[in-house]
């Protein structure tokens, strides 16, 4: 696989490690969607640091794979967005709307901590 | 085709008497050097040129230009006197010497000279007229790569100071952690936009900021370009996790925003730059209270 997938407690983690093509994008999304109901994942980090491109193809599928796991019943974060990425997306258009985003992976994992206990879900938890 | 590239050899190479001329000048100004150079650093002050500079000085560089100015026209090699006159322009440009004062002066000392040569020559016109021949052309050539070392360096000047001042001109500062302001003076061009945009970005990334306050209260007007473009800047920021908050919108820019229709959704923004930090410190979690009893400092 083109992009390894880790689990870490409650949530996946897919970390990018190279330029993908839109046949790798479509396996991690597919990927990626099915391992949030085997697992019974509460989040999912896409860390993206590596891309330093990043066309309309790999924003919607992005998009796509933030959407369906919220249909799965799980949250999605997109870390680690370059600044020069991130400028060139928005003069493209492609701002991932209602997809979360996060500095990089630490901060991704925050966001996910926080949204569990806004939600009540973190079970046996000591703080 | 030969021809023709003989001809143009024959223009460069100056002619074995322009060159015995050019010789005898030479001499002849080297041998009145005391008497013209202090004719011309008389006529200098007459002409109220270079009244930055005390009299000293004037004569002190009027001695060193007209040596460099003998051996131009001894040589006729420009490059030594290029390097001259670049360096004396770097002395003399912070001390708000003008271009037109450095093309008097040159023009003035061209004057001097041709002076002198009539001075000399009169009995002799048919003499006169072909050491003028060979004077004035190399004299021209002279004034203008004076005039042209001075302007190139004051532009090599003025373009490091604009360096300088985009530089400084937007400031990306911590004001706690993980929390960044950007306040922005003055007109924003489409160039500082997109310098702007870059430091800020970056900014985000060196400081881990999770929240950017961006105070617009020193711009009085925006275009709809760079009203775009700070609406593009605020949502790379959020790709980057960062929430930025804008302040100080005057009614103009306001107007502006509205009417290049900016989806207000992504735009978070507060009245003052005041309240951009305090909204900035809920979102963080901060919550700043007054130490007690404030008093007993006093």
């Amino acid at each position: 696989m083109a992009v390894p997938i880790l689990k870490q407690g409650a949530y996946l983690i897919a970390s990018v490690q190279s330029a993908l093509t839109d046949a790798d994008l479509l396996e991690l999304r597919n990927a990626l969607v099915e391992m949030v109901g085997r697992y019974r994942s509460r989040g999912v980090i896409v860390d993206v640091t590596a891309m330093d491109v990043m066309d309309s193809f790999a924003s919607r599928t992005l998009r796509d794979i933030a959407h369906m796991i919220r249909l799965r019943g799980a949250e999605t974060v997109i870390v680690g967005i370059q600044p020069e990425v991130a400028f060139t997306m928005v003069q493209l258009g492609l701002t991932l709307e209602g997809v979360a985003t996060a500095l990089d992976l630490e901060e991704g994992l925050a966001f996910l901590d926080r949204g569990a206990k806004k939600m009540g879900r973190v079970v046996g938890a000591t703080g | 085709m030969k021809g023709g590239r003989n001809q143009v050899e024959l223009k460069q190479v100056p002619s074995e008497s322009t060159t015995a001329l050019l010789r005898e000048l030479v001499s002849h100004l080297r041998q009145h050097r005391t008497q013209l150079r202090e004719e011309w650093a008389q006529r200098i002050t007459e002409a109220r040129l270079l009244t930055a500079m005390t009299k000293e000085e004037v004569f002190a560089e009027a001695t060193s230009v007209y040596d460099n100015y003998v051996e131009a026209l001894e040589t006729g090699t420009f490059e030594a006197l290029q390097a001259y006159a670049r360096n004396l322009s770097e002395r003399i440009i912070p001390r708000g010497v003008q271009t037109d004062e450095v093309v008097g002066i040159v023009l003035l000392l061209r004057d001097v000279l041709a002076r002198s040569l009539f001075g000399r020559y009169h009995a002799d016109f048919d003499k006169l007229n072909r050491i003028l021949d060979a004077y004035e052309p190399a004299a021209n050539r002279i004034a203008i790569t004076v005039a042209v070392g001075f302007v190139q360096e004051r532009e090599r000047t003025i373009r490091e100071q604009q360096e300088a001042i985009r530089e400084l001109s937007t400031p990306v500062l911590q004001v706690r952690e993980r929390l960044l302001i950007l306040p922005i003076i003055g007109v924003i061009d489409p160039q500082r936009a997109r310098q702007l945009t870059e430091q800020l970005l970056r900014g985000i990334r060196t400081n881990r900021a999770r929240v950017v306050v961006i105070d617009i209260t020193g711009v009085a007007a925006m275009d709809s370009n760079v009203a775009n473009h700070l609406v593009l800047t605020v949502e790379a920021s959020r790709l980057l996790g960062a929430t930025v908050i804008v302040t100080g919108l005057s009614p103009e820019i306001a107007q502006t925003l509205v009417n290049i229709g900016v989806d207000l959704t992504k735009m978070n923004t507060v009245g003052d730059l005041q309240g951009g930090i305090e909204e900035a410190e809920r979102l963080l979690g901060y919550k700043v209270h007054p130490v007690e009893k404030p008093e007993q400092t006093e």
